[in-house]
């Protein structure tokens, strides 16, 4: 009898159903693993370190080639372009600072790694015009934002690399909650900018004939709640339920041919600061976690920024740690001197592995992650938190186990299909199991939790590249 | 001792030999490998301990099996043991010396042949060995006849280590589960031994015992009897069916520990328990099938499937090597079907097909390892349809795919 009224029901909702990917959902992951680790940053702020140095790789700008604008001695003001992308010139990428340049390192075929710039004493910023975003059309802000230098903020589905200012996507997906290890607390982070939040989507807003979608915790909670121009969603579950990816695959998934682009709530802030004031400002609310940071909590720096001072400011433990610019999962490994990334709002230090561990493979384990029960012991206690280390837990291996990836990974895509799909350069299986779908990022959960330590992450990554060389 | 390893490790860098020593090292030590880029961090598990839970899963079987073949072979002389106790008859000084002197060898010859070929193979191919072997090591005794003479053990394993894994690439990369490969090798290739009612239980070939009895033993297996019609002639109970006291390969015999093991492989989610669970239904439907034609009297007496098809459907699982097969071999990751539906059609045709072999093949009434080999060969079948039918749903949705061009998009906005 329930049955019958439901699909009488769904036959009447018949016409609404296209339209119910415009309307607001609750999403509920079901498939995934929360890693919960110890050294989750308190919800209080360090005062800002003055940080001397700052430095740009133009390696955290995947599929991007640089071409200089500026030479080794040049001063430039906060928000002067400092490159440009080779194939698209019109992507330009800014200085987070002003001051002078004083190294420009490069690598094979000149190739260029970093620029390092001295920062002033006196900041200047480029005062841009400001512009009315209510009221300007789609191109003229498309020109605003290229010219700015934060048009790399706004990234694209397929191939998740930088998006292309000729593209129209049909929607904009922008997670307004983090599930990742120690991952900052947006509903924190973001609190009081709304102003800016508000500026930025209404002028993307303009630049998709589609929706802007957010996923959050929730509406109450979220900065999010209040805000205009975007569908919000309530999204629960275990990581990847704050992956931008997990949020396309339930609101609405990417076809082959559709475009969608991607934005993190925190470049939100700074895209709308310059559409307010006129100015790039290159700031950051970092979160500082992992169990190797003495006291872990949130700072505010600048993108670029050295990192020595912020470690010795939160205080790092004594012995060989592994830094990186981002979560244990997608982050890249940098070190103690290195500068904060692009793209990065989070710092994490944890112990390096480099020890054998005796018998360590039938032994019970009690202080790892595991996805299993073979003698180990994380399903007993959910909350426990861990003090995870660098070491792989066992050697590379061709793919064996099977069933396992899927208990992970909420996308509606076989991943070990398309994972071998890539390792042997079939275009056709890649394109038909969903590569235009994720991002490596989605593939960090399989990569974590795989028996045979195989890089699922640089296998996505390759298959992407080498998708977009061959179809563009 | 960990840094002298340390230090030999360093030294053996580059060279040919390395990894044979690895493969020792990684055995005393989990390496100190850290991570570079992707995660920075891992799950603890790696193959070794993912065998290594099989290995456990196989050890209480292997026990079984070791006094089951001394129990097997002194009731074959001195005739079964009336008011019959665990303690007294079975778990006995005398049956653990016979069933060590007769596993122990099987045991040695297939881990010494075969990880010896896979360390050749890992030296001139220049890869790490894989622990692959572990398992199929053990599983090896396990399903072959206790009196399994050595020297064809040991061609069949080199020949189902060879043919059915390295020519493949190794672990991983194989078509044929490698064990149930040697169990076929020895079928084919020496059946007149490999069949029949004298391998079962040991000295029955010899006829070591015709001083003691003026019969030679008869080893012939529950299915043996069953395959000839003479299913009045055996007088194991159920209960001994269920606990293992019954003629047969090795480990096969005891229900009881072979779903203990299976429960324990479904609750550490090493092994599929969709492939093991739909397994049994397969085999029961197929029992209930013949159980329904000798219901409806569609097969006589007279006929030579008779018995069998009588035989009471869920008896079929606590006979023979089916539960055996199933959670075991079935199992095997690499050979099986590798999507979570698919593993659904392959474990419940490996049943089916089972049983359907075990009644109608008149030389040799078992069918588990030619089912589950067989089902090996169709599993990328399954899992394509499987796949395909998510790559259809893909291309579907992709009929209706919004893509915008510069006019479209400014309709668009307009209208909204």
């Amino acid at each position: 009898m329930r049955f019958a009224l439901s699909m009488l029901l769904a036959v009447f909702l018949q016409p609404n159903i296209n339209g119910l990917k415009d309307m607001s959902q609750d999403i509920k992951i079901k498939k995934g693993l929360s890693i919960n680790l110890l050294g989750g940053a308190e919800h209080t702020f360090h005062k800002e370190v003055a940080s001397s140095t700052y430095v740009i790789y133009p390696t955290d700008f995947h599929g991007l080639t640089p071409k200089l604008v500026i030479k080794e001695g040049a001063h430039v003001k906060a928000g002067e372009t400092l490159f440009f992308d080779k194939n698209r010139p019109e992507v330009t990428v800014a200085s987070p600072v002003s001051g002078e340049i004083t190294e420009i390192a490069r690598g094979e075929r000149r190739r260029v790694l970093s620029i390092k710039i001295a920062a002033d004493k006196d900041q200047k910023a480029v005062e841009n015009e400001t512009i009315s975003f209510s009221e300007a059309s789609a191109a003229e802000l498309k020109a605003y934002l290229l010219a700015s230098g934060v048009w790399p903020f706004v990234k694209q589905r397929p191939y998740d690399v930088i998006a292309n200012p000729a593209g129209i996507p049909k929607a904009i997906f922008i997670s307004g909650l983090n599930t990742g290890p120690l991952n900052p607390d947006l509903d924190f982070v973001l609190r009081g900018q709304e102003e800016k939040l508000q500026a930025a989507l209404t002028a993307l807003k303009k630049l998709t004939p589609g929706s802007i979608h957010v996923g959050v915790e929730s509406k109450e909670n979220s900065v999010f709640g209040t805000l205009d121009h975007i569908n919000l969603h309530t999204v629960s579950g275990p990581h990847p339920a704050g992956l931008v990816g997990t949020q396309i695959a339930a609101i609405d998934p990417i076809s082959k041919g559709e475009l969608v682009w991607t934005i993190s709530a925190q470049d939100l802030v700074i895209i709308g600061e310059l559409l307010l004031t006129g100015r790039y400002n290159a700031s950051r609310t970092l979160a500082v976690t992992g169990s190797s940071v003495v006291a872990p909590q949130y700072i505010k720096s600048k993108i670029g920024a050295e990192l020595t001072g912020i470690f010795e400011a939160l205080g790092v433990k004594d012995g060989e740690q592994r830094f990186i610019n981002g979560d244990v999962l997608t982050g890249k490994k940098t070190s103690k001197e290195g500068s904060l990334g692009f793209y990065n709002t989070q710092l994490t230090v944890i112990p390096e592995g480099n020890d054998y561990e005796f018998f360590g493979w039938n032994k019970p384990v009690f202080n790892k992650i595991s996805p299993t029960r073979a003698l180990t012991f994380s399903w007993l206690n959910k909350r426990k938190k861990y003090d995870l280390d660098t070491n792989t837990n066992g050697e590379h291996r061709a793919f064996v186990i099977t069933g396992s990836y899927e208990e992970v990974f909420p996308l509606d895509i076989f991943p070990m299909q398309l994972l071998k799909a890539c390792m042997v350069k079939d275009l056709d299986d890649m394109e038909n199991l969903g590569l235009y779908e994720v991002a490596p990022e989605d593939f960090s959960l399989t990569e974590f939790i795989c028996i045979s330590k195989q890089p699922h992450q640089d296998i996505i990554r390759k298959g992407l590249d080498l998708m977009q060389q061959e179809l563009g | 001792m960990k840094q002298k390893l340390h230090e030999i490790k360093e030294s053996f860098k580059g060279n040919k030999w390395a990894p044979a020593f690895n493969a020792i090292h990684t055995f005393l030590y989990t390496p100190n490998e850290v991570t570079h880029s992707g995660t920075h961090v891992k799950a603890a598990d790696d193959l070794k301990r993912t065998m290594n839970t099989v290995i456990q899963a196989l050890i209480p079987v292997l026990l079984f099996g070791i006094f089951n073949a001394g129990y097997q072979h002194y009731s074959a002389i001195e005739g079964f043991p009336e008011n019959f106790s665990v303690l007294e008859h079975f778990i006995t000084w005398r049956n653990f010396v016979v069933g060590l002197t007769t596993v122990l060898p099987l045991l040695i010859v297939s881990y010494g042949v075969g990880l010896a070929i896979e360390f050749v193979f890992a030296v001139i191919k220049g890869h790490e060995v894989e622990e692959g072997y572990l398992v199929t090591g053990i599983l090896v005794p396990l399903i072959v006849p206790v009196d399994t003479p050595l020297w064809m053990l040991a061609i069949a394993v080199a020949f189902g280590v060879v043919i059915g894994k390295e020519v493949f690439g190794g672990t991983g990369m194989n078509i044929l589960n490698p064990a149930l490969t040697i169990r076929a090798f020895l079928f084919f290739a020496y059946p007149t031994w490999m069949s029949g009612d004298k391998v079962w239980v040991h000295g029955a070939v010899d006829g070591l015992t015709k001083a003691n009895s003026t019969d030679a033993i008869s080893g012939e297996t529950i299915l043996g009897f069953l395959a000839q019609n003479r299913a009045e002639d055996y007088a194991y109970s159920i209960s001994d069916m269920f606990f293992g006291f019954i003629p047969g390969s090795v480990g096969e015999t005891s229900a009881l520990l072979i779903l203990l093991g299976g429960l324990y492989l479904i609750f550490t989610k090493i092994a599929s328990w969709r492939i093991m669970l739909s397994a049994v239904l397969g085999a029961l439907a197929m029992g209930l099938i013949f159980n329904a034609v000798v219901d409806f009297g569609w097969i006589g007496t007279y006929s030579k499937f008779y018995s069998l098809m009588a035989f009471d459907f869920w008896k079929h699982l606590i006979v023979g090597g089916l539960a055996f097969g199933i959670v075991y071999m079935a199992t095997d990751p690499v050979t099986g079907s590798q999507t979570n539906k698919g593993k659904w059609f392959y474990g419940f045709f490996i049943g089916f097909i089972s049983v359907m072999i075990r009644v109608f093949n008149p030389g040799y009434p078992e069918g588990v390892f030619l089912a589950i080999l067989l089902m090996n060969v169709f599993a990328p079948t399954i899992d394509h349809y499987v796949v395909q039918a998510n790559v259809k749903r893909r291309k579907k949705r992709a009929e209706k795919a919004v893509i915008y061009t510069e006019e479209s998009a400014s309709l668009e906005t307009q209208s909204a």
